[in-house]
This record gives C-alpha cells, structure tokens and sequence, in this order.
C-alpha cells in the first residue's frame, strides 16, 4: 500500500526535484564568469614561461647551461649563446621556447639551476598565428600581453 | 560481421566515433535487429599517440608527463603507477611522507574520476542536473592538485623515488574540509538517483556480467566488484602504505548497471575514509629517497599494478640498463574492460548500449593510448 502511494504521489522524483530546489540560490551560483573575472591561479601554477631578469642591473639571469633544453621531453628549447672573449663567459643571444609544443610539465624549471627560466601564472596563450606560439626571448623576459578586450 | 551486411531484416549501423555518448572517440559497430541489438564491435585507435613507443625514445624522467594523457581523468592514478615501476627497477621505496601525500592525491583523483563517471554516465541516462552538481565537487579536488603541483588535469604530480613538491600551506585543513563537504554531497546524488524510478527501470538488469565472464575477459575494477567478486589491488598487493589504512571494498551481487553504480558510489565514500586517516597520520619527514639524477636501472623488468579508478592499471617496464626503457606497456583498465561490452549489450535495446558503454567508465586516450 504504502509503496503504491509513493508511486502515485511521485515521491521519488519530488525528493530528487527538491535536491535541485535547494540549490536555486543565489549564494550557490559557482560559475565563474571569465573574461569579466579573470580567475586567480594558484601560486605554483605552471603557466606560460618567463626567462628572469636580475632587477638589480637588468642583466639576465640565465648562464646558457642548456640543462632545460636537455630536460625538455619535446626539446623545444633552443638556448643561444656565445663566449665573451673579455670576461671568458657565456652570454645568452637568443632563447626560443616553442610553447605550441609544450605540456607545461614543469621539468625545464625544476632542471634551472638559477631559478632564471620559470612557468608563471599567466595562461592566456592563444595566438593567432602558429608562430605566435613560438615565444623569443623578448616576449620571454617582458611576458605575455594578452589584449584586454573592453565589454 | 560483414557477411550479414544489411540483411533483409538485420542493420548493420555505426555509432561513433563522434557519437557524444561513446565519451570520446570510440566507433562500435552495432548489428540490429529493430532496436535490439544482435552484436557489437569496437573500432578504436582513433586517439592513438603511440605513448608506449615515445617511452622508447625517452629517458625514464622525461616520460613521466606523458603517463598524465593516458587517462587523463585519472592522471594523478597514472603518474603513481609509473612512478612505483621505475622504483622497484632501482631497487628504491618512497619515503613515508611521500608515500602518504601519493595516497592522499590519489584517493582524491578517484573521487574526481568517479564524479564525471557520474555525471556523464547519469548525462547519458537522460538526468542532466547530477553532472552540474557532480563538477562543482570535482573542482574542489582539482583545486587542491592546482595548489599542490601547478596543473589541474594532466598533473606530473609525482616524481620518481618521491615528490617534487612539498605540501603547501593549508594543505591537510583543505583535504579534511573536502572530506567533510564531499560526505553529505554523495548522498545528496543518491538522493538525485538511487531512488528515482527512471534511474532505476534504466539501469536494473541492464548490462548483466556476471562473476566468471568478468575474469574471463580480464575485467577489473568497479565492475569485477559489482559482480561479487572482492578484488582489490589496494588490498591484495598493497602499494604505496595503503595496507595501513583501515577500509571496505564495496561490492554487490548481480553486476548489472545499477550494481555497478551503487559500488563506485560507495567508493567514493571509502576513499573520503582512507583521505581521513592518511591526513590525520601525515609523518613528517623527507619526500624523496636518495634517486641519482640521470636514471640508470640495471637491466631487468618489473611490472606494478595498481588500483586505479577504472580497474587494474598496470605499468611493465624492462630496462637495458640504458637512462631510456626499452620497453614500456601499459595495462590499461578501459582497454580491458571494454571489451566486454560485446557480451553485455548482446539482446538489449540501442537505448542501452549507451547506458553500457557509460557504465563501463572508459577514456579514449587509455583505451588507444
């Protein structure tokens, strides 16, 4: 008797139907509405890359070891240097990081002795160009500028 | 099947590989008999990316990333399983803290895994509302992977002979504030679900696979359990501590959809159980043993099972003594499991080869790898 009711009075789906009831306010709403809010990634997010300056003199830190370009999975590093004749150093030329290719698995920056090479917290990566994607060291040291659209 | 092509009453027809309900790019190749169906045949490899030979040409570092896109629901699960078969090569264990971190990430993992299995499975029922809610508690544990180790889905969250990270700030209150949140959410989806009549009259009786048929086709996991059988690789071959956790493996009779529902369901809360207690005992410590940084295993091959949410994921690894494996495979669940889906549609109706093919929880990129 009692289940026949149930049926009838469709008590199954009225306790499903009041599960959704209760989360029609407003203070549950959890989507985040991106492009308006942009979301704040975590500290350690790996993100696009960025090749570090000393802010002391602007110098970069980086001493062409090539240990990230040797880490990479995908050797998409290519690091370009020269030897200083006067100081007997390496000074770094060009560093390209193709990040069409990357996995952002982080094995570059953990390889960096010098902290210099990094994956920060930007991720707005889309370009329009393939080569767009392949990021020189200008866009390394100032980092991505993603264009802010204005609604 | 290509002999009973279109005859005069059967209909050979192609479901996939963009079907929205075969949750990637799966084809099955379905025999029909007016909605019922006489036989099934998978077409796979549409995702294949040949992640077994790129370990080839990678050394054993180098190839832990892209363990992560084998199952990338479960990517933590992934990692964990690679990681434990590259140590027994070198002979190393895990210190105990980092032992303790891996079950933590993991059981977490599960819980994500099985909430879109949820979702998307209850997505493919018809019931639309339990994939919002089902993603909303997913994102907590995804937030957590975020904080720990920078990546949401494909984590590279383990390294071998350990972690590469510490535990951040706030680490432990956040898994137990999960714990306690997540509790009362499980049963709010069962409230959704496990009463409703048309959960119910879709599920029950559908998709039948009993005991025998599931370890004659290799079938582990979820479904090995919904049909009785209590086999678990956390229990039976303990790995990474988890023989000092105190939990049930859930398991039900009859193995159709619905048992198989019912049991990952309870899963879910057993994982919350092991969370808990790993949280509450963390040791403190160091979290990686003493690993040389170029990776030399001497030559041999081991092979480590793990239980991943899906089933038994196993990695076999033989070393040539070289820092590159020479050969690496991969046992996937999905791949396994999926191959029972022939005898479990066999004599039900279209409606519910979706209903089957959702049951079984597979991700393409596992199954073609």
């Amino acid at each position: 008797m009692r289940t026949i009711l149930r049926k009838v009075f469709l008590v199954d789906l009225l306790q499903g139907m009041w599960v959704t009831f209760r989360t029609q306010h407003p203070k549950n709403i959890v989507t985040e509405q991106y492009p308006f809010e942009r979301p704040k990634v975590a500290e350690r997010y790996r993100g696009a890359p960025r090749l570090n300056i000393n802010p002391e003199n602007g110098q970069t830190l980086c001493i062409c070891c090539d240990l990230c370009a040797l880490a990479c999975p995908e050797a998409l590093i290519v690091v370009g240097w020269e030897r200083n004749p006067e100081t007997k150093r390496k000074d770094l030329v060009t560093f390209t990081y193709d990040t069409s290719r990357c996995m952002f698995c982080g094995l570059c920056e953990d390889a960096c002795p010098v902290d210099a090479l990094e994956l920060t917290q930007d991720f707005e990566l889309a370009s329009y160009s393939r080569e767009g994607a392949i990021f020189d060291r200008q866009i390394l040291e100032e980092g991505i500028q993603p264009k802010k659209y204005v609604f | 099947m290509a002999e009973t092509f279109l005859d005069s009453t059967e209909l050979v027809l192609n479901m996939g590989p963009q079907h929205p309900s075969t949750h990637g790019v799966l084809r099955v190749i379905v025999k029909l008999d007016g909605e019922k169906v006489l036989g099934t045949e998978c077409v796979i490899g549409y995702l294949h990316r040949g992640v077994e030979k790129i370990a080839e040409n990678r050394t054993y570092t180098m190839f832990a990333p892209y363990v992560d896109r084998i199952d990338y629901i479960a990517a933590v699960s992934n990692g964990l399983g690679y990681c434990l078969a590259v140590e027994k090569l070198l002979n190393v264990e895990a210190p105990a803290r980092a032992q303790a971190v891996r079950v933590i990430l993991t059981e977490l993992n599960r819980i994500g895994s099985h909430l879109l299995w949820l979702g998307t499975h209850a997505l493919d029922i018809g019931a639309i509302t339990p994939l919002f809610y089902c993603m909303r508690e997913r994102e907590y544990t995804l937030d957590i992977f975020e904080k720990y180790c920078g990546a949401r889905l494909t984590t590279h969250a383990f390294r071998i002979g350990g972690l590469q990270y510490e535990t951040y700030e706030g680490f432990e209150k956040e898994c137990l504030d999960f714990c306690d949140l997540f509790l009362p959410k499980v049963d709010e989806y069962e409230e959704l679900l496990t009463g409703n009549r048309i959960w119910r009259e879709r599920l029950i009786n559908v998709g039948i696979l009993n005991e025998a048929d599931c370890k004659a086709f290799g079938v582990t996991g979820p479904m090995l359990r919904a049909a009785g059988c209590k086999w678990d690789i956390r229990k039976a071959l303990p790995y990474s501590g988890y023989e000092k956790y105190d939990f049930e493996i859930p398991t039900r009779e009859n193995g159709d959809t619905y048992d198989r529902y019912i049991v990952r369901m309870q899963e879910m809360r057993q994982s919350v159980r092991i969370i808990r207690q790993a949280v509450e005992g963390l040791p403190t410590g160091p979290i990686t043993a003493k690993v040389p940084k170029v990776i030399k295993p001497p030559v041999g091959e081991a092979y480590v099972s793990i239980e991943a949410p899906k089933g038994e994921l196993g990695y076999y690894i033989v070393s040539d003594g070289t820092t590159q494996p020479y050969r690496c495979r991969v046992r996937p669940p999905s791949f396994v499991n999926l191959q029972a889906l022939d005898r479990m549609s066999r004599g039900s109706l279209v409606a519910d080869l979706v209903a089957i093919i959702g049951t079984i929880d597979i991700v393409l990129g596992e199954v073609d790898r």
